[in-house]
């Protein structure tokens, strides 16, 4: 290349304007030589935003990336230079996860195979509850048992950790519900009996609505879903109104908890009066699973993964605050967003708080949907079917972003990675395979376990994914 | 026309007659004799609408004591099985898959050896006689160099038969089989599935590679549709098994998978 030709090239400019997710304009027009490269544009904009510190942020032009240079992510045949570019920026968190890539502890002790695995929402703990009727607790540091918990007399199926670490929520498939203390290893209160056929879900009283975590609502196959108070051990409410068996509860951070059932429909309640606030119809054979857009923060409620991560300080007010705070950051644009997965091979996105009608309904899997989950960030969801496939959808259109294929058999489940940027799924191939959002393709395949993966969680500080599966042991992952 | 309910009102008044309990419970307890009486003296149209009503009256009667016993007894609780499944895994019918095979290191190892722990040991020993019928050829019917097989064989799909004159082994196509009954030992459950070739054959290597198939033969199966994988979550598509019957007398292959 000559000089003259070069300078041409860098003389080639387009105008530019800064625009965020939600449309507000950034700044005023710029006029930026096409081959103006990420890092730059990432300059620019810290700058454009006044930020104190330089933050990572991803840049689209016309909903395709920016990955080396601008130049790059045009279409340069259908560029017109006369109009602006809209580029639109997207922070990302500013730490980072590293994949996981190796197994560093397979750890024996369940007597069947390991149902459910669960992190505390500070890291420090981790649970895991199995066929052989315990609960047992992990020591993460030593990688080796801490804890086991008896007291349940069928397969323990679902374990559900309060927002300030503190205690344990178990339910069996007898339908009993036992309140575990992490410290100890010991019950707390009596155990919680009403529920007649077994416990499909749990879910906590979110943290910013009160820090003493005292509620839990539980959904059974019988049909209801119970709301108890874990220190007196009774039952607060029963809101009845499934017509079958309940297959999911999440309590939203708005006060309003949301079921998902197999009569086809999900149901939305008022938390504090039981009131059924609506009924949305859509889907046309069993719903399977719910994911909300701030799922991730109201699980890890007082912890912050940057700043706080354990959670600590003894105000609980000032803990309460502040994730009311994040949670804010998260629901300020959209507000609270549903997904739901069905067997009848869909999704449906919703506005809970707001209406009664579907914002999309997503098809392409040809297989049931067993798992569906929203990043931290809210900006994707990720769904696991039983095609051996998991789609990647936009968390607020629900536009189809990509296909993860690689799996051989079915996907149970699911974890984001807290960047957002990672995401594990266990299939019942026997295999753990993580995947990047940077490339929208396999990172890395993780095989070790003997049979199907049943569970899998990706720990909320993002240093280590637990799995557990039919091989009754409980395998750590880290990088 | 009687006004007003004028009994009751007698009844307020001036109470019922002092044997009225007694002469009901002599009525009550004259009633069964009553009903067999009747029972036995009905006939016709009337004997059948009295017989429905009594069974009716006899399981509603039952349904009731039922219903008081349950609320007497105490529940018992479930007991745990095995074969725990999670909660997603509860209300959908999964067939019980099988556990990893062996694992593949120990496999090469025997397949090394060409040793297997299998189902027959011990193998009765095909002569050749047995297998193979004389064909005499020739003009004068005086060459007596071509042989035919005469137990099942396995023909691998690309083959194309040789001319007659070089065709030493003519394997029949009514003796061709291509699939197998293949029982899975930890299942008991039995798939039909495709072959993929004859391992070996006991009784002497010609057979092996003339793919004849005896009992105690070791045959390659294709079990993809089986869905078993490895532990490095690929599908397994090829293993071994044993046939344990004798397929030409039974013009089927059954096989039992080694494990």
């Amino acid at each position: 290349m000559t000089d003259t030709e070069m300078d041409v090239d860098r003389n080639k400019t387009v105008l530019c304007r800064f625009m965020s997710e939600a449309g507000e304009v950034t700044g005023s027009l710029l006029d930026l030589p096409l081959n103006i490269t990420r890092d730059k544009l990432q300059l620019i904009c810290n700058a454009l935003l006044q930020q104190d510190e330089i933050l990572p942020y991803i840049f689209l032009v016309k909903d395709k990336e920016i990955t080396g240079s601008l130049d790059n992510a045009l279409d340069k045949d259908n560029l017109n230079t006369e109009e602006v570019l809209d580029i639109i920026y997207q922070q990302q968190a500013v730490f980072r996860v590293r994949p996981v890539t190796r197994c560093t502890s397979s750890m024996p002790g369940h007597a069947e195979a390991v149902i459910s695995v669960r992190f505390s929402p500070n890291g420090r703990h981790l649970a895991s509850g199995s066929g052989d009727t315990t609960v047992r607790l992990w020591d993460i540091a030593t990688q080796t048992p801490h804890m086991t918990c008896n007291g349940h007399r069928h397969w323990v199926l679902c374990i559900a950790w309060s927002p300030d670490s503190a205690r344990l929520a178990s339910a069996c498939k007898n339908g009993h519900i036992i309140i575990w203390d992490a410290e100890s290893g010991n019950q707390v209160g009596r155990t919680l009996s009403g529920h007649k056929q077994w416990v499909t879900s749990l879910s906590w009283e979110p943290y910013h609505k009160n820090p003493d975590c005292r509620l839990l609502a539980s959904s059974s196959k019988d049909g209801d879903i119970r709301i108890w108070d874990t220190v007196l051990g009774t039952t607060v409410r029963v809101l009845a109104g499934h017509t079958k068996s309940v297959s999911c509860v999440v309590w939203g951070g708005a006060g309003l908890i949301y079921s998902a059932s197999q009569d086809r429909t999900v149901k939305v309640w008022r938390a504090e009066d039981g009131v059924l606030c609506r009924t949305l119809d859509g889907h046309a054979h069993w719903v399977n699973s719910l994911a909300l857009n701030c799922d991730y923060i109201l699980r890890i409620g007082p912890c912050n993964p940057i700043t706080n991560p354990h959670g600590t300080g003894n105000d609980k007010l000032s803990l309460q605050k502040e994730a009311e705070k994040n949670y804010q950051t998260i629901v300020r644009e959209a507000g609270e967003r549903l997904v739901s997965g069905s067997d009848d091979f869909t999704l449906f996105l919703w506005h809970p708080e707001k209406e009664k009608k579907p914002i999309a309904r997503m098809t392409g899997h040809q297989q049931l949907i067993n798992s569906v989950q929203f990043s931290p960030d809210a900006r994707y969801f990720a769904s696991a079917s039983f095609d051996k496939s998991i789609k990647l959808w936009d968390g607020r259109t629900g536009k189809f972003l990509a296909t993860f294929r690689g799996h051989v058999q079915a996907v149970y489940m699911v974890g984001w990675s807290p960047d957002s940027r990672l995401l594990v799924s266990g299939s019942a191939d026997s295999t753990l395979k993580v995947w990047s959002m940077k490339t929208l393709k396999l990172e890395l395949d993780l095989p070790g376990h003997a049979d199907e993966v049943f569970a899998v969680d990706w720990a909320p500080d993002g240093m280590r994914v637990a799995s557990g599966g039919k091989d009754k042991v409980l395998k750590l992952w880290q990088n | 026309m009687p006004q007003n309910e004028y009994i009751e009102r007698h009844r307020k008044l001036y109470g019922r007659r002092l044997d009225y309990e007694e002469r009901k419970r002599k009525r009550e307890a004259r009633e069964p004799k009553k009903r067999a009486e009747q029972a036995r003296k009905l006939r016709g149209i009337k004997a059948k609408l009295f017989n429905k009503e009594r069974r009716n009256e006899k399981i509603q009667m039952k349904k009731k004591i039922q219903a008081h016993e349950e609320k007497k007894t105490k529940k018992t609780e479930e007991q745990p099985t095995d074969g725990a499944l999670p909660v997603y895994l509860l209300d959908r019918d999964v067939q019980s898959r099988a556990k990893i095979l062996s694992n593949m290191i120990k496999q090469k190892r025997k397949e090394k050896a060409g040793k297997w722990d299998v189902p027959i040991p011990k193998v009765k020993a095909q002569a050749d006689s047995e297998v193979f019928k004389v064909l005499r050829s020739g003009r004068t019917k005086r060459k007596a160099w071509k042989r035919m097989v005469t137990k099942v064989t396995f023909v691998g799909e690309g083959f194309t038969r040789k001319p007659p004159k070089f065709e030493r082994f003519i394997r029949p196509m009514a003796l061709r089989f291509n699939k197998a009954h293949v029982t899975h030992p930890e299942l008991k459950a039995t798939f039909h599935v495709p072959i993929i070739g004859v391992k070996k054959n006991p009784s002497s290597p010609m057979y092996t590679s003339l793919g004849v198939i005896t009992k105690g033969t070791v045959i390659e199966v294709n079990i993809s549709e089986l869905g078993l994988v490895t532990q490095a979550g690929k599908v397994v598509w090829g293993k071994y098994a044993q046939v344990t019957n004798n397929p030409e007398n039974d013009g089927c292959i059954n096989a039992v998978l080694i494990v």
